[in-house]
């Protein structure tokens, strides 16, 4: 069983179906219940369910404060390369995006730069960054920066290509904690039509990536389709029921869910179907509902008192002070192409001010050294007692 | 009132209402809780506490050794060997070797994996530590940590943060008839009513995090607790046996023989 079955069992027009049948009543009932079935979710992202926003709110809120307390996690990214083989047409990496900027790929000595920087604004958790270029970025570059990151912070996930089982174990015998990869989008038609070229356009092995990466032992799974791509409502079901499959499939991993909406694009491909302030809310809304343990990730692509607003609404990690830039962090980056805009430009004080203002605790570490598979005595003996 | 302290390990606490760390909205809250609760045992989450930077830290900067005895807690912890690394890492941190095992490898209910529980339990007693284990309520996984050594057994309520009471009480029950080692009932207690009423049943103990970190005023339901705490104790003390679940019979069979 994989979850290219569930999406199958789920196609386009069976959840259209269930969207145009919903009726308030409907929303009533699933906002009461404590266990959500997929109708439930497909109920609470239909257009009926958009006047009920405040009791999903209130509801959302309560869900997340039980599982996560009110702690807000923060975690920042570290580009290390923006050189890219393939051609998504949504994508400022991609290789014929238009885009102005240099392509870069850091140096060990620019990754140190990278990690001391973020390190003295208090970051114990990164997420490390490529564009799709195994050749330019391999195995070995990224178990190198994964190494290098680990001496400066606590906690190190990847959001690379997508890599096979051997790769992901490998990288977690070196500490990797967690991985992420969106599918951008579940739609398989859209999904071929706008990735072009590269490794990338293989679908099925995208899809499947996430699953490798939990069975290979990665802790901490986060997934997401970029919003735009297709109908917001179809991937944000699609993406929750990935999600509910995951936490089955890989148990003793934490899932977490990421609402990235395409602000910008590069000028060849505009944007047809954004969801608006209002859709995402009810996004993250039904999501949380559905999933009330799962993380939710925000990212600076969305404005300030946008994302402040959300911390009270089922978020539980952001990412703060960031740069899509390789070298960003340095000024090694000024003249790198970023990836996307960023819209929430504070530093990380300021968004750690504003997550107290909220009524919430940052939290930086949320991982120990101590949690790493390692070849010790200690081991052994444990082994020997069971 | 006679004296009626908790005796862990060779130690005496005078409250019987130990208090979890986590999630708390600040360290303000977490302090008024706290003081209200009268908990000398606390326990902190490994994965979150942050010994480089104690002043800073939101729940070790709140902590005071003089008053509360750190139990840190391997919380996430998927194998023996992670639980016993952050053990040992605690105790290197400068902790006394008290050490809360929490095996939850799984993230949703956080549930202890037994198996793991029991292996980094035995390890953890032979390097001298003193060893509480969080446990589903199992009898038979209780007798076994009592004989490895554990300090006390530690067996939840309902799932962490579920705030459902003692789902699991009639095993408790069996546990606290069963053990020589102190019980701790540890998670899932989400009302005062709750506390108390594991405390009516014989338990020597209990842990709450979530019920305090999620209150509106963590002060008062604070005190709640801790008043709970006591209220069921004393009842206990003062004779509420446990119920029986078979009533005593009269004698049915042999009663004929009383007149013969």
């Amino acid at each position: 069983m994989d979850f290219s079955e569930v999406l199958n069992a789920w196609p386009e027009a069976r959840v259209r179906e269930l969207f145009s049948h919903a009726e308030s009543h409907d929303v009533q009932r699933a906002l009461k219940r404590d266990d959500l079935s997929p109708q439930d979710l497909a109920i609470l992202l239909s257009p009926h369910a958009t006047s009920s926003l405040e009791e999903m709110a209130r509801v959302s809120n309560r869900l997340t404060r039980r599982h996560f307390g009110r702690t807000i996690s923060l975690y920042a990214p570290i580009y290390l390369s923006n050189v890219c083989t393939s051609d998504c047409l949504y994508c400022g990496f991609a290789i014929r995006s238009g885009m102005a900027g240099e392509r870069r790929t850091l140096t060990e000595s620019e990754i140190r730069a990278e990690c001391k920087a973020l390190r003295a604004h208090g970051f114990q958790s990164v997420l490390l960054l490529t564009g799709d270029a195994p050749r330019v970025a391999p195995l070995e570059y990224l178990a190198r920066a994964l190494v290098i990151a680990r001496e400066y912070f606590v906690s190190v996930a990847i959001e690379v290509y997508a890599l096979g089982s051997e790769d992901y174990r490998e990288l977690v015998d070196l500490g990797l904690e967690g991985v992420t990869l969106y599918m951008e989008t579940y739609h398989r038609e859209t999904y071929s039509k706008i990735h072009l070229k590269g490794r990338k356009k293989d679908f099925d092995y995208r899809l499947g990536a996430i699953e490798r990466a939990g069975s290979a032992g990665v802790r901490r799974l986060s997934i997401g389709a970029l919003l735009g791509l297709h109908d917001w409502r179809m991937d944000g079901f699609w993406t929750a029921m990935h999600a509910k499959y995951l936490q089955k499939k890989c148990w003793q991993s934490a899932v977490s869910v990421s609402f990235p909406r395409l602000l910008h694009t590069p000028d060849r491909y505009p944007v047809e179907s954004l969801p608006s302030d209002r859709e995402l809310v009810q996004l993250i809304l039904a999501t949380r509902l559905f999933l009330p343990e799962v993380g939710f990730n925000l990212s600076t692509r969305e404005r300030a008192d946008f994302r402040d607003r959300l911390l009270q609404l089922g978020v539980t990690h952001v990412s703060a002070g960031s740069s899509t830039r390789p070298g960003g962090y340095t000024s090694h980056g000024d003249k790198a192409l970023p990836q996307f805009e960023i819209e929430d430009r504070r530093s990380p004080a300021e968004v750690v001010e504003a997550i107290r203002r909220a009524g919430y605790d940052p939290v930086w570490k949320d991982f120990d050294h101590s949690f790493h598979r390692a070849q010790s005595m200690d081991d052994d003996r444990v082994a020997a007692i069971r | 009132m006679k004296n009626d302290p908790l005796v862990i390990a060779g130690r005496t606490f005078g409250s019987r209402l130990m208090v979890g760390t986590g999630k708390f909205p600040s360290a303000e809250a977490l302090r008024d809780a706290l003081v209200a609760s009268k908990a000398e045992i606390v326990t902190v989450a490994l994965r979150r506490a942050d010994f480089s930077m104690p002043d800073t830290d939101s729940v070790l900067s709140v902590l005071d050794p003089s008053k509360h005895l750190i139990l840190p807690n391997t919380s996430g912890a998927r194998t023996a060997a992670e639980a016993v690394r952050l053990a040992k890492m605690a105790r290197a941190a400068g902790l006394e070797p008290w050490v809360k095992l929490e095996l939850t490898p799984e993230p949703k209910y956080l549930l202890p994996d037994p198996i793991e529980t029991l292996a980094a339990a035995e390890m953890l007693v032979k390097e001298g530590f003193v060893v509480l284990p969080y446990i589903q309520a199992d009898p038979l996984l209780a007798k076994r940590l009592e004989e490895i050594g554990t300090a006390t057994v530690m067996p939840l309520g309902a799932p962490i943060g579920s705030n459902r009471g003692l789902k699991t009480r009639e095993m408790i029950r069996i546990i606290i008839e069963q053990s020589t080692v102190p019980v701790v009932v540890d998670a899932g207690l989400g009302a005062p009513s709750h506390a108390a009423e594991a405390m009516e049943m014989g338990a020597d103990a209990i842990l709450v995090n979530t019920a305090l970190a999620d209150a509106g005023d963590h002060a008062s339901m604070a005190k709640a607790f801790a008043m709970a705490a006591e209220a069921g104790r004393l009842a206990y003390l003062a004779g509420l046996g446990p119920v029986r679940e078979s009533a005593e019979a009269s004698s049915p069979l042999t009663g004929f023989l009383s007149g013969v």
